[in-house]
């Protein structure tokens, strides 16, 4: 791929290509988590959905209260793998922040799906948070759960979080 | 411009019943009648609905959320755009219930009233820039005020206003190769000079919702009422229409975006029932010669193309946009130009038939 002349898009199949390279890149890197599932995309209930077209799967993620410094060093890495093999929009990067537990001592648990947006050409991360009963958190919750140092670093491109859903 | 003031004018009658659980007056209210914009969206109607019930309503908060015999409806689709998908064969008026209590979280993603409706609008208007201009820089740069006269033209349903704000988007129109054609022969003096430049885009911004059903059926009644989201198939891709000597149909954007169900039209054509086809078929795809056989019982494949059917697969049974129901071979430029909805995505409505 020449770097130099690259637009930042990706091809769907690329898109295949880098999820897998950075799906293994997470496993390596990130003992502490589990690692993304590659799921096919179900376009329609009758047909067996085609094996090129999928997602990056991380569900159902919850930290409990760690050591913040480990969190951090983690959340770097994380960011030059992913620049690596995926290029993000910048209005819906999100990090993929740890999530730690709230004061109420209540559990928050998140979902993560990296798709590929055919629309924008580039894998978009989706995710979902909630608390322990399905419910989901709302926005101004999320935002106080991110770790100071990805709130301040993000602070300025993080500008608002999309809310949609897809395919 | 006379399609677009038709989209725009184009309304659902609503019987709106309050939902059981919430009624705590006798006798229970009737059931409130609205007429809901097509290109609107069910949350809006809130302050006109609130008013009918209030006074039977249950003390809390209200977070308002619509069903349609027990289908929590997603209130991020036009309500047009539901009434096509869920009533293939329409309910008039369409009979739907109210709640204000039990948001159902697990089904629906959140909505905090008109601000949420309103921004998920924007960012479909931002997609759709992208779509068709390369990049949502006009939609990302609008002011404040453009940005709330647009979408209070849209909650009035006011095209004019609509036009005024939208135009200075400067969004790509879908090269429309037909409508000039069309043009130059009624208007023999087409000042084009006068005409501001506008921009040309193959790519069209499509929302296809699929309901699939694996039940045969002759009437549109037939068809079984949608019990879960899970039926129904939500693709949202662009559509690139390609220049070629031949004019790009609906039929030709239906291949790009469900390949499956048109696998290979040089053996087999696709059927697709009560739609007249044969003109469509012919003009789509040269390839089709009549002494090539279909494994259909025998029959002639290409001289009833009615007849035939891939024998595995599915079968197309229905295509609504803004309640009609296109020909195929109609000039897909004209549908992306004329039917689409405010927020420039073009939301075509399929019910398919599957052999199970």
């Amino acid at each position: 791929m020449d770097v130099l002349h690259w637009d930042g898009t990706l091809s769907a199949k690329d898109f295949r290509i880098g999820a897998f390279a950075f799906a293994q890149k997470w496993e390596s890197c990130n003992l502490a988590f589990p690692p993304w599932s590659w799921l096919p995309c179900p376009k329609h209930p009758w047909l067996a959905p085609p094996e090129e077209e999928g997602y990056l799967s991380l569900e159902k993620i919850c930290i409990s209260r760690p050591n913040e410094e480990e969190d951090i060093d983690q959340i770097s890495q994380i960011d030059t793998g992913e620049e690596e093999t995926c290029c993000s929009r910048n209005e819906d990067v999100l990090d993929d922040a740890t999530l730690v537990q709230s004061n109420h001592h209540e559990l928050h648990y998140c979902d993560f799906h990296i798709v590929y947006s055919s629309t924008f050409r580039v894998p978009v991360l989706y995710f979902r948070a909630y608390c322990s009963d399905g419910r989901p958190l709302p926005l101004d919750e999320i935002e106080k759960e991110l770790p100071a140092c990805a709130s301040k670093e993000l602070s300025k491109k993080w500008t608002f979080i999309t809310q949609e859903i897809h395919n | 411009m006379e399609a677009p003031k038709f989209v725009w004018e184009g309304a659902i009658p609503l019987q709106i019943h309050l939902h059981e659980s919430q009624v705590t007056t006798l006798p229970p209210p009737p059931p409130a009648l609205i007429l809901a914009p097509r290109i609107g969206y069910l949350p809006l109607l809130a302050p006109l609905i609130k008013p009918y019930f209030s006074s039977t309503l249950p003390p809390g908060v209200d977070t308002i959320w619509f069903d349609y015999n027990g289908l929590p409806l997603k209130w991020y689709i036009p309500t047009g755009v539901l009434f096509d998908l869920l009533c293939p064969e329409p309910e008039r008026p369409w009979n739907i219930t109210v709640h204000f209590r039990g948001y159902p979280g697990s089904v629906l993603i959140p909505c905090e009233g008109e601000d949420s409706v309103k921004w998920s609008f924007i960012n479909s208007l931002k997609e759709a820039a992208y779509i068709m201009n390369g990049n949502c820089k006009n939609v990302m740069n609008m002011s404040q005020s453009d940005q709330l006269e647009l979408w209070h033209s849209v909650m009035n349903g006011n095209l004019e206003a609509y036009q005024r704000v939208s135009s200075k988007l400067k969004l790509a129109t879908v090269d429309d190769e037909y409508a000039s054609l069309c043009l130059q022969k009624s208007q023999q003096s087409v000042i084009e000079t006068d005409l501001p430049a506008q921009a040309k885009t193959g790519r069209v911004p499509v929302r296809l919702y699929v309901l699939s059903v694996s039940k045969d059926f002759d009437d549109l009644d037939e068809i079984p009422r949608v019990d879960s989201w899970e039926k129904i198939s939500y693709i949202n891709r662009p559509v690139e229409i390609r220049k070629e000597d031949k004019c790009f149909t609906l039929h030709d954007a239906l291949k790009i975006l469900l390949p499956e169900l048109f696998l290979d039209e040089s053996l087999m054509n696709v059927k697709l029932g009560g739609v007249d086809l044969e003109d469509a078929v012919r003009n789509s795809n040269e390839d089709v010669t009549s002494d090539k056989v279909v494994e259909d019982q025998g029959q002639n494949a290409c001289k009833r193309p009615e007849a035939c059917r891939i024998s595995s697969s599915a079968e197309i049974k229905l295509i609504r946009i803004q309640g009609i129901e296109p020909k195929l071979e109609i000039p897909f430029s004209w549908v992306a130009n004329n039917l689409l909805n405010p927020d420039y995505f073009l939301h075509v409505c399929v019910c398919v038939k599957v052999a199970q």
